[in-house]
């Protein structure tokens, strides 16, 4: 039970740093390419949702995943 | 026989399927003999809950629709809503599907989107309530004659469908074998066969190809269901973690709980939706490529 503790906090940390960083480096793209091009906002706007979606995606599947094992196993 | 009320039954009870399944001794949905069912086991509440909501999206998109069509007059109401959501999808599906003929793609797309939304959307409903009430229901019909239904709470009930990875799973392979099955008939068996050994290192490393493409291949409905589950699933347990405060707490605790409630739901919305729309763009994606023929 501990080491499904220390399993769990190991899986849901990392995988947010992981997803910290992916969607910081989205997100400063996305402002610049508002920078440059204004009239592109709207266009950008879905696709960076969409992209932010499956970066997000990860880190949520490992908090589903270290809930899990908290709780289920 | 009530059991105590502790953090992990409160827990465990929320994450329990309803499940009945074919035991030696007959059809039973004892939560104790879960074990004996092996595979004729179904997830009853998840299989009512997807069916229901299928049936509502049906019902409610047809009812939208006008009974004479009267160019004269503007949509109004549920009309509208239906176009807009229709029209949504139908963007989408030209974006990334470009020139392909193909006139199963946008109805699948609509139908996924939508489904998917309804059935995330029951994770906004408050955790407790429809569990509550389904045990509630389940004691007064049959709780005498039934003896794993020793009382309400004992009745297990899970409201959401998306939080269960079979559902989730399930709809990721059917895309998965649409997919197969595009480019089956699409490219021919040939080129498919092609496609997956050739690439990347040449004929004479089609072993090491063929794991390579394999790998990508299984991957994309794995984590094209996954990442559904794993996001409601997450949201999910986070509602019942805020639910514990206000149960197990001081009554300031309690008050925090409520508001975290609230933004909680309000945050969770942009994730029902994005998920709801990352499923649909991934499914269109998956078949788009299934469609394309690809020259080296």
């Amino acid at each position: 039970m501990e080491y499904s503790i220390l399993a769990a906090g190991i899986t849901m940390g990392l995988s947010a740093i992981g997803a910290g960083i992916g969607v910081g480096i989205l997100g400063s793209k996305f402002i610049e390419g508002i920078a440059r091009q204004p009239e592109l906002a709207p266009f950008l706007q879905g696709r960076f949702f969409l992209m932010m979606g499956l970066t997000d995606a990860v880190p949520m599947i490992g908090v589903g995943l270290g809930m899990y094992m908290l709780f289920a196993i | 026989m009530a059991k105590e009320l502790t953090t992990e039954s409160y827990i465990q009870h929320h994450l329990t399927n309803l499940t009945c399944g074919k035991t030696p001794d007959g059809w039973t949905c004892d939560p104790y003999k879960v074990d004996q069912m092996g595979f004729w086991a179904f997830h009853v509440d998840s299989l009512f809950w997807s069916i229901a909501l299928g049936a509502l999206f049906i019902v409610f998109f047809k009812a939208a629709m006008p009974k004479k069509i009267d160019s004269n007059s503007a949509p109004t109401g549920a009309q509208n809503f239906v176009e807009m959501s229709i029209e949504f999808v139908e963007d989408n599906v030209q974006s990334l599907f470009g020139s392909v003929k193909n006139t199963l793609i946008a109805p699948l797309a609509l139908t996924v989107f939508v489904w998917i939304l309804l059935m995330n959307l029951m994770d906004l409903v408050p955790v407790d309530f429809l569990p509550v009430l389904a045990g509630h229901i389940a004691y007064a019909v049959a709780g005498e004659g039934v003896e794993w239904i020793s009382s309400p709470e004992s009745f297990y009930f899970k409201v959401v469908p998306t939080t269960d990875p079979n559902i989730t799973l399930g709809m990721a392979f059917a895309v998965f074998i649409l997919t197969i099955y595009y480019s089956i008939t699409v490219k021919g068996l040939k080129a498919f066969v092609a496609e997956l050994t050739l690439h990347p290192f040449g004929k004479w490393l089609m072993p090491v190809n063929f794991v390579l493409e394999m790998v990508n291949f299984i991957a994309k409905p794995i984590s094209l269901g996954l990442r559904l589950f794993g996001n409601l699933y997450a949201g999910e347990m986070i509602f019942i973690l805020i639910a514990l405060m206000l149960f197990f707490s001081s009554i300031p605790i309690g008050m925090l709980g409520f508001g975290l409630h609230l933004v909680w739901a309000l945050f969770h919305i942009l994730i029902v939706a994005l998920q709801a729309f990352i499923f649909m763009a991934l499914t269109i994606a998956y078949l788009a490529m299934a469609h394309e023929t690809e020259e080296h």
